[in-house]
């Protein structure tokens, strides 16, 4: 006991004497300069339109970021736009990991998510920000999804089996469960559907590219006993046909998936009937 | 005021612009009253109606005017394109025959081409040549993609090259001879 307690108080007069010192050296400590990191401006140039004032045509406007003050990422200068510079500007974000698929959008041209697009840190050319393309436009950079929500319903996106096994689960061999990766991994961020010129001119009747995947996603699943049924859907000349193999939608998809030979599998399939 | 309405803020917005400040006669206090939000009791059915109402007026976001130029996209409006036009030859000068069977026939086309400078004989040669040859070869890249090949990104970009590479030889080869 009494030597635990001698112990301790030694400690604390080593934890005196430390501090002492600390406290003595951080003069010197003081007079050393953060090195500051110099000014990268970066111009951002936004589409903005504005439903409260439908009469005017939607805009680009330039904000000026500097990109040593901001996060690498796209969203994080959305971000930052929107808290220190103009909170008016409106976009969709979630997660900021590339999971949710909320912050779709046409940066630099192409379809991707803010969140995995890091910023060029070449301030000598400006980024251009849109909303996904040929879409209406509820605010700014917020599209409506409704009826691309709508098309993904209407494949009816889940595991239909009459007979489900009595006693346990349904069963399924890796090779079978190997069939679905690089399909399930879709979040429906609509990046894909928003790149198919065949999506712009006839999205009123054409599926697109990520309802088309997902409705493969169910016809390849093994313990899916719909598939004729799934099939008899799009044995029509505008769901499915309107694809032309354009393979925008692989190019362009932020988790890396091929929307474009899924749906090829599903006109093979449809021919071989 | 839409959004502050729209996010329920209105009623505790109005209260601040109506709390009674020091010094303030109570004719100011009901004039200021007067000029208070004009606020409009709606059934939650009429919901569809604003919504249907805001979706006519939202402009349709720009398309191919911004999207960047990639070789998936540019082939297949090329192949469009060149698919339009040697229609249109063919079914343009299948017609013309038709019509006017002494003047569209192959010896007054032959004499008339053979009449033509050498220049001209060269730049329509090419620009016959190039479309037919491009539309040939990527109906192949097509037919292979139905038949289940090169449907990789990769593939896809590598069959494409291919094309333009084989286009440009073929072109070539079609206007020496």
């Amino acid at each position: 006991m009494q030597s635990v307690l001698a112990r301790s108080s030694a400690l604390r007069q080593n934890a005196l004497k430390t501090s002492v010192r600390s406290f003595a050296s951080s003069s010197a400590r003081a007079q050393a300069v953060p090195s500051e990191k110099p000014v990268l401006n970066k111009q951002f140039k936004i589409y903005r339109w504005n439903p409260d004032e439908p009469g005017d045509k939607p805009t680009l406007q330039t904000y000026n970021v500097d990109l040593n003050q901001c996060g690498p990422m796209i969203l994080d200068a959305l971000i930052k736009i929107k808290n220190e510079m103009d909170p008016t500007l409106t976009f969709r974000r979630s997660c900021r990991e590339g999971i949710c698929g909320s912050c779709a959008m046409n940066i630099n041209g192409q379809n991707t998510l803010a969140c995995l697009c890091r910023i060029d840190r070449d301030s000598g050319k400006d980024t251009k920000i849109y909303p996904l393309p040929h879409m209406y436009i509820v605010k700014d950079l917020v599209p409506d999804l409704t009826l691309f929500y709508k098309q993904y319903k209407s494949i009816e996106p889940y595991l239909q089996n009459d007979n489900p096994p009595a006693d346990r689960e349904h069963l399924q061999s890796p090779e079978d469960r190997r069939k679905l990766d690089g399909m399930y991994e879709c979040i429906l961020c609509a990046c894909c559907s928003t790149s198919c010129p065949s999506y712009w001119w006839n999205q009123d009747e054409y599926l697109g590219p990520a309802t088309l995947m997902a409705a493969y996603r169910w016809m390849a699943d093994s313990r899916d006993t719909y598939k004729a049924q799934r099939k008899e859907k799009l044995q029509n000349e505008m769901s499915l046909y309107r694809c032309h193999t354009i393979f925008n939608c692989a190019r362009t998809c932020p988790k890396g998936l091929n929307p474009a030979a899924a749906i090829a599998k599903i006109k093979l399939e449809l021919a071989a009937e | 005021m839409m959004s502050a309405r729209a996010v329920g803020l209105g009623p505790a917005l109005r209260q601040v612009a109506l709390k009674p400040r020091f010094g303030q006669a109570p004719a100011l206090r009901t004039l200021v009253s007067k000029r208070a939000i004009q606020t409009q009791s709606l059934p939650p059915s009429a919901s569809q109606e604003i919504l249907n109402a805001q979706r006519l007026k939202r402009p349709s976001s720009p398309h191919f005017t911004i999207y960047q130029p990639q070789l998936t996209w540019l082939s297949s409006i090329a192949n469009r394109m060149t698919g339009a036009a040697l229609s249109v030859l063919l079914y343009g000068y299948a017609i013309a025959y038709l019509a006017a069977p002494t003047i569209f026939d192959s010896t007054h086309v032959i004499e008339f081409v053979a009449g033509l400078p050498d220049a001209v004989k060269i730049a329509g040669k090419t620009i016959l040549a190039a479309p037919f040859a491009f539309h040939s070869l990527n109906g192949l890249r097509h037919l292979s993609w139905d038949m289940g090949k090169f449907l990789s990104l990769k593939g896809a970009y590598q069959a494409g090259y291919a094309v333009l590479g084989a286009t440009a030889v073929s072109t070539v080869a079609l206007v020496l001879m």
